[in-house]
């Protein structure tokens, strides 16, 4: 729906749609002098959100009766805080709030996929921006820019509960194990490390994947439903029922898009604690 | 799906975002969250002894009832048995006082019977002189009868 004196093609609007806001045209794979300023509004925006929203929880949170607002606060708190305990066992003054961070935080950030999908796009172009991508989980840098987090925290617990010898010790004879044999250790020792490397990095990788894949194709879904009801052209057969269509699809994918929305930022969270939960256990 | 220095921001912002929660955020809301819990739990125990001692009570007034009946029986029982007592002395009184009373009248009748006798027989003694002497006036000189006339008085007292 791009203000043009033509209306766009189905394939120009989503190519559209699909273009971020960022500080310049990307032409390889990886390009870190590009930053994509939608990106990091939206998820910064929904950050603060977030940190705003239970600020003001955790403020007025008493001991005594719980306003509605403080009681719905805490069933989140209480569903991570027995989540994260009965997945890690250590000190959790960290990982716990941690957890919620993740959960609320991804929560939010998929809910502006309910949107309309030509809502922000459409008052940016009034602003005058050409191109915006509303939803950072469907951008794989935010995805995986939170599972390397989630990495860098795994090594440090992985550092901080092993200690360094015990961490480089288990890269080393774990999963298959060690033999007093000088020779076969080393043997061991190249297969072992190289599973764990492989090991972290498929973590992260899956990690960030599972959710930038999951909104993307969320999004996509929404932008083909979006061209039904962008295919108007007057009062004719055709057209009507594209209309129908888009409202019958646009509500079923929505409704369903919840499930989804609270799905994958629950797993995210679980498998934050999963992985960090095996930080804090020796094979 | 291009990489790009959004991931390291992302990532920096999510570290940021976990701290913030970890300061401002969980500790109050797990510590209401646990002083609840253990409000609730005092409550609740509160609730349960409240319960045991009402118990406790019941059982008690129970027992200071039973008491106070055996007491009350033990004191109708006294009464009863002070009762007949007194009954019975102010029995035994009363007739006491009306055998003595009885005895008194009696003693006074007979008292009474021995003066009217007595009078009586000093008046038949003097009539008895009287009749005699008027019939010896004649014949027997006073003084001289007198010793014999007082003799006679004597004996018929």
């Amino acid at each position: 729906m791009v203000e043009t004196t033509e209306a766009p093609s189905a394939s120009e609007y989503i190519k559209h749609h699909l273009t971020h806001l960022a500080s310049g045209e990307q032409h390889s794979l990886l390009d870190f002098s590009v930053i994509r300023w939608d990106t990091m509004a939206f998820s910064i925006a929904c950050g603060l959100i977030v940190i705003l929203l239970l600020r003001a929880a955790a403020k007025n949170a008493t001991s005594g009766v719980p306003g509605r607002f403080q009681a719905a606060v805490e069933m989140l708190v209480e569903l991570v805080e027995e989540q994260s305990s009965s997945i890690v066992h250590g000190n959790r003054t960290f990982i716990a709030p941690l957890a919620l961070t993740v959960f609320c935080w991804v929560v939010v950030m998929n809910a502006i996929d309910l949107f309309p999908v030509d809502l922000f796009p459409r008052i940016a172009h009034m602003l005058g921006v050409e191109h915006l991508r509303p939803l950072p989980t469907a951008d794989l840098n935010a995805t995986l820019g939170m599972s390397v987090g989630v990495l860098i925290l795994v090594l440090y617990y992985n550092f901080k509960i092993k200690g360094i010898g015990g961490f480089m010790h288990e890269l080393v004879a774990a999963p298959f194990g060690t033999s007093k044999n000088p020779f076969f250790a080393v043997l061991l020792a190249i297969p072992n490390f190289l599973l764990n490397i492989i090991e972290f990095i498929s973590k992260t990788v899956s990690l960030g994947m599972r959710l930038f894949g999951n909104m993307y194709a969320g999004e996509l879904i929404f932008f083909l439903i979006a061209l039904l009801g962008g295919a108007w052209a007057g009062f004719n057969t055709g057209s009507i029922l594209a209309f129908i269509g888009h409202i019958v699809a646009g509500s079923v994918w929505a409704i369903f898009h919840i499930l989804i929305v609270l799905l994958q930022a629950f797993i995210f969270m679980m498998l934050t604690l999963v992985y960090i939960g095996q930080a804090h256990e020796g094979h | 799906m291009n990489l790009n220095a959004t991931l390291f921001a992302q990532t920096i912002v999510f570290i940021i975002l976990a701290l913030v929660t970890m300061k401002l955020i969980w500790p109050n809301l797990i510590t209401a969250i646990e002083e609840r819990r253990k409000k609730i739990a005092d409550g609740l125990a509160a609730a349960e002894k409240g319960k045991s001692s009402l118990q406790d009570a019941e059982v008690r007034i129970r027992q200071l009832e039973v008491e106070a009946r055996a007491k009350a029986q033990e004191i109708l029982a006294q009464a009863d048995k002070r009762f007949a007592a007194v009954v019975d002395e102010s029995r035994t009184a009363a007739k006491a006082e009306s055998d003595r009373l009885i005895a008194a009248a009696k003693a006074e009748i007979d008292s009474e019977i021995q003066r009217a006798k007595d009078a009586l027989r000093d008046q038949v003694a003097a009539l008895a002189v009287a009749g005699a002497e008027k019939i010896l006036r004649r014949e027997v000189n006073a003084q001289a009868h007198a010793d014999l006339l007082g003799q006679l008085r004597q004996e018929l007292r």
